[in-house]
């Protein structure tokens, strides 16, 4: 039964459809190993004994034309799930159970997805090594007390150690891509309006992207074929031609011109990080791709755009968890302290920290100093983008500066937690796919990944440079499941 | 209170020491749009359901709702900007306005900041010294706040959420507005030319029309504005008109003592009939407005506005116009018709059905006399008149081709009252055909005057005061139906 733990998504389909696996075999060995992977704390919210349901149910009607028959899946807790808790990772959700789904979600359902369960992650996405989350830290099954990345800490880990065959996260500035980075998998964030907002806990709604984590990258194509699609709820959504994905996906990419954007080599950056990139420019050049240097002048204001931006949408998206609706509610005084009392609590600190910068930004003779000068910088970033994109189809880039670094490490040090996101925010802030797959390892065998950034809505070409750079790196996890030991 | 009125109603004017200040005012209206869905949600807009009903997860914020504009009221808001005669934006942008109140579910409320929807426009009012312009400044869409009920539970505020995410219109004046009677007109006539447009119901009683009142003073003539205060959400014209007085000489006596006006927000308190201080420009909110990212700018094309154009309905003042060319009827009397849209189309109905020998001069005294006065009695709105427009018609025709008197029409009128009675069964019924045989007429005044032979030759000596006897006492002895022409012209050759 391990086996089936360990198949990719598209073996496991071969096999259900094969009737060689059934569903609730599935089902339970995922269940199975979950009960003994505790210890690094990848469920917030176990839905087991209703996926051991559905399954059989599936098997006594199984519908094999549909894209995930039978096939289990854990979702990031920041999906809304119809009758199952949904925390976002905050104290302030602790008791919350939506009574709808969010489309992202739904979408795999109707495609005979099944839900296992709600993965931890940063409290509102809001973290890059699930540390922040109210739930308690996740374990990477790379290595213990080494973080999985974040906010999609729990997807990236539950990939990584086998416990779901394929998760969704979310990815507002990295949150995707550097926890697939940390963890040997694969992870890609779409173009802003390929999947539905609706139904997903809001961080920074004009950053905020959900996107397929897998172990391997023609994983990563069928799961976006399911979640993405236009959705009138979301106003944001985009109505454009999404491609069949799965069966588009080739390795034929000879004469794609790939572009080196020079400012991606910033000061302190490893070793091992720069050779990671020369090592993925010669298996680009190897797969037919021609390597083009190019140039985003506006890079290194990436960062700092980005951390007005996100908190100030924030600070207003949270506004709406104040106790008098749904979740915590602290007993107060009057309307005011009752206020103060039930978000003192509700929120964790990085939290409270975005809320503050994000009002701070906002407020009355700093807005234009702060908020609307972001703004600004952001087109010129997508400007920056749109002008290479004249010269070359996609750009190679690190995923992040290092590698997996331990629990604790930073987590008192937020500005060198913010320096993660530095190569993954831009794209963010574009509005442009991304997708990070393992291209080796540092010093200490841990993981490291590569990040290919193509034109809006070019997700087919993403995925086909990275299905065929994949093929010629090579890159296998060497979990050990020590966690079970 | 010394305060003077001039005899010019557009004038407010204020004596004090010698001094003569005048009262600048500017509103901002807030009407709620006509629709049955809200500006975001599917959820209904009906007035007075259960509390809570009427509420959709988008509306009450759960995570991970988003708000998805609701075209119709869009159509609404432009459709208000063309009566407005204001520029159309083609493009505009949804703001949030953040704070944090119970009955705010977001906590932010999603209006229009920088761009508005609608820009400049104009209203002319009918003053009784002639037309007076006054400047819309912008009309911009926002959502309405929950209502938090403070009176049902001792120690619990409780919050209804049934009003939360409706579509309103802020209406923004020019300081434009120079006394309480402008003011009235001003309101009266917004909320006529919405009524014509069916985009807003003008219902104040139900909330969908208050105003933000903003008050300053100053030294007639001066052209500088004085410091304002803004008196928030007052729902009545009257409330509207006494705020105004009584912030206005508050102010003047401030000016007066040689103190300064702090620009602040204050509340009408309706029942001590003065206002007071809400809150400072020191405490003044900071609504870190911002772009709402969750909604795209809001881009209307020229054919869409030109689409809407077309189906704009005759306005109050065209219709008053025509009303004058086409009908002949008075300036006065055609502002007063065209003021509400169910009164115009009543007029219209009556003039249709009086048919080719009309008498506009007799509609309009029925409609805005008797007809008027029953209305006012029962206190019901003309579009609920327990007289048809056809049945007034035809009381009116028989009153032109002679069928009836008019005192008779208006015993016929009474009558017509108890379920919409068709007058001409009233008066074949009743027997009340006007008596116009010549005959029968000479042959009741030769008797008459037969009777009353004394007076008849003292009328002849001089005094003709005594006609009216007669007329009197050939309608008395003619129960009413003689035709008081007839009666006119006989007793005239007999005398």
């Amino acid at each position: 039964m391990s086996e089936i733990t360990s198949l990719t998504l598209y073996e496991l389909i071969k096999n259900i459809k094969e009737k060689k696996i059934s569903s609730n075999e599935a089902a339970k060995s995922f269940v199975d190993r979950a009960e003994k992977s505790k210890k690094i704390n990848v469920y917030v919210t176990e839905n087991f004994e209703n996926c051991l349901k559905l399954s059989k149910e599936f098997d006594d009607k199984p519908n094999f034309d549909l894209k995930l028959p039978g096939i289990p899946i854990a979702v990031k807790d920041l999906f809304c799930t119809n009758e199952v808790r949904t925390t976002a990772g905050s104290n302030i959700l602790n008791n919350f159970v939506p009574t709808y789904e969010s489309t992202v979600t739904q979408n795999i359902w109707n495609e005979g997805g099944i839900l296992l369960g709600k993965l931890n992650c940063d409290e509102f996405a809001m973290g890059s090594s699930n540390e922040t989350s109210f739930f308690g830290n996740v374990q990477n099954p790379i290595a213990e007390d080494l973080v999985p990345g974040g906010s999609s800490g729990g997807s990236s880990a539950a990939l990584a150690a086998n416990l779901t065959p394929v998760t969704i996260g979310t990815d507002t500035g990295g949150s995707i891509r550097q926890p697939a980075s940390f963890t040997g998998t694969v992870g890609l964030k779409p173009t802003y309006g390929s999947c539905s907002r609706y139904g997903i806990v809001a961080f920074a709604s004009s950053l905020d992207q959900a996107g397929p984590m897998s172990k391997d990258v023609k994983d990563s194509s069928i799961l976006l074929e399911v979640i993405s699609s236009f959705d009138k709820k979301d106003s944001t959504s985009i109505d454009f031609k999404r491609n069949n994905y799965s069966s588009e996906l080739t390795r034929n990419i000879k004469g794609l011109k790939i572009g080196i954007p020079k400012e991606y080599r910033v000061d302190e950056m490893p070793d091992e990080i720069e050779k990671l990139w020369k090592k993925g420019i010669e298996y680009a050049k190897d797969c037919g791709a021609e390597i083009i240097d190019i140039s985003l002048p506006h890079t290194s204001y990436a960062l700092p755009t980005y951390y007005i931006v996100a908190p100030a949408e924030a600070s207003s998206n949270l506004a709406r968890y104040d106790g008098i609706k749904y979740g915590l509610r602290s007993s107060g005084k009057n309307l005011i302290d009752m206020y103060e009392k039930t978000r003192s609590e509700g929120f964790g600190e990085e939290v409270k920290r975005r809320v503050m910068i994000g009002t701070y930004v906002l407020s009355s003779g700093y807005y234009d100093a702060y908020y609307l000068k972001a703004q600004k910088v952001r087109q010129l970033i997508k400007q920056d983008f749109d002008q290479a994109y004249n010269k070359v189809d996609a750009i190679l880039t690190p995923s992040t500066p290092s590698s997996a670094f331990k629990i604790g490490e930073k987590s008192n040090d937020p500005v060198s937690m913010y320096l993660n996101d530095i190569f993954t925010v831009p794209v963010n802030l574009a509005g442009l796919p991304g997708i990070s797959i393992p291209a080796g390892v540092d010093k200490n065998n841990y993981p490291l990944g590569l990040q290919i950034i193509g034109k809006p809505f070019d997700e087919q070409t993403v995925l086909n440079i990275a299905y065929s750079m994949e093929e010629k790196i090579n890159y296998k996890n060497n979990i050990t499941d020590w966690w079970m030991k | 209170m010394d305060e003077i009125m001039s005899k010019n109603n557009s004038e407010y004017l204020i004596e004090r020491n010698d001094n003569v200040y005048e009262v600048v005012i500017g509103l901002e209206v807030h009407a709620q749009v006509t629709s049955n869905s809200k500006l975001f949600s599917s959820s209904s807009t009906k007035f007075g359901a259960e509390p809570n009903t009427q509420v959709s997860l988008v509306d009450a914020a759960f995570p991970g709702m988003l708000p998805v504009i609701n075209e119709f009221c869009v159509k609404q808001a432009i459709k208000t900007g063309i009566g407005l005669k204001a520029k159309i934006n083609n493009k505009s942008v949804f703001d949030r306005k953040n704070y944090f109140y119970a009955d705010l579910p977001q906590g932010y409320q999603i209006s229009q900041y920088k761009y508005p929807i609608v820009g400049e426009g104009n209203v002319i009012l009918d003053m009784p010294e002639g037309q007076k312009q006054v400047g819309i400044e912008r009309l911009h869409l926002e959502q309405d706040a929950g209502k938090s009920i403070h009176d049902i539970d001792p120690s619990n505020t409780l919050v209804d959420l049934n009003r939360s995410g409706v579509a309103l219109m802020e209406i923004v004046s020019k300081p434009d507005l120079r006394s309480p009677d402008e003011v009235n007109a001003y309101i009266k006539k917004l909320r006529s030319i919405m009524r014509y447009l069916g985009t807003c119901d003008g219902n104040m009683q139900e909330g969908s029309l208050r105003a933000d009142v903003n008050v300053s003073v100053r030294i007639k003539g001066a052209t500088d504005l004085g410091t304002r205060c803004e008196i928030k959400n007052v729902n009545s014209i009257k409330f509207m008109q006494m705020a105004i007085i009584y912030e206005a000489n508050r102010q003047v006596d401030l000016i007066e003592e040689g103190q300064e006006i702090d620009q602040e927000t204050r509340l009408f308190d309706t029942k001590k009939n003065e206002t007071r201080s809400m809150r400072s420009k020191e405490d003044a909110h900071d609504y870190r407005y911002f772009p709402d990212p969750d909604l795209l700018p809001l881009e209307v094309t020229d054919e869409f506005i030109d689409k809407l154009k077309s189906e704009i309905p005759e306005l109050p003042d065209d219709k008053k116009k025509r009303f004058i060319d086409e009908f002949k009827v008075s300036p006065y009397d055609a502002t007063i018709l065209v003021s509400d849209i169910d009164t115009a189309k009543y007029f219209e109905e009556v003039v249709a059905k009086m048919g080719k020998n009309r008498d506009m001069k007799l509609a309009v005294n029925w409609i805005t006399g008797e007809l008027f006065a029953v209305l006012n009695k029962k206190n019901i709105e003309i579009a609920q008149s327990p007289i048809s427009a056809k049945n007034l018609a035809k009381l009116i025709n028989l009153i032109k081709n002679g069928t009836i008197s008019g005192k008779i029409a208006k015993t016929i009128f009474e009558l017509m009252l108890d379920g919409d009675i068709d007058p001409q069964i009233i008066v074949e019924e009743k027997g009340l055909k006007q008596e116009s045989d010549p005959k029968a007429l000479e042959a009741l005044i030769d008797k008459i005057i037969n009777d009353n032979r004394e007076k008849a030759i003292e009328y002849k000596q001089g005094k003709e005061k005594l006609f009216g006897f007669f007329v009197g006492q050939a309608m008395k002895a003619s129960g009413g139906k003689a035709n008081p022409q007839l009666i006119n012209e006989i007793l005239k050759k007999k005398l």
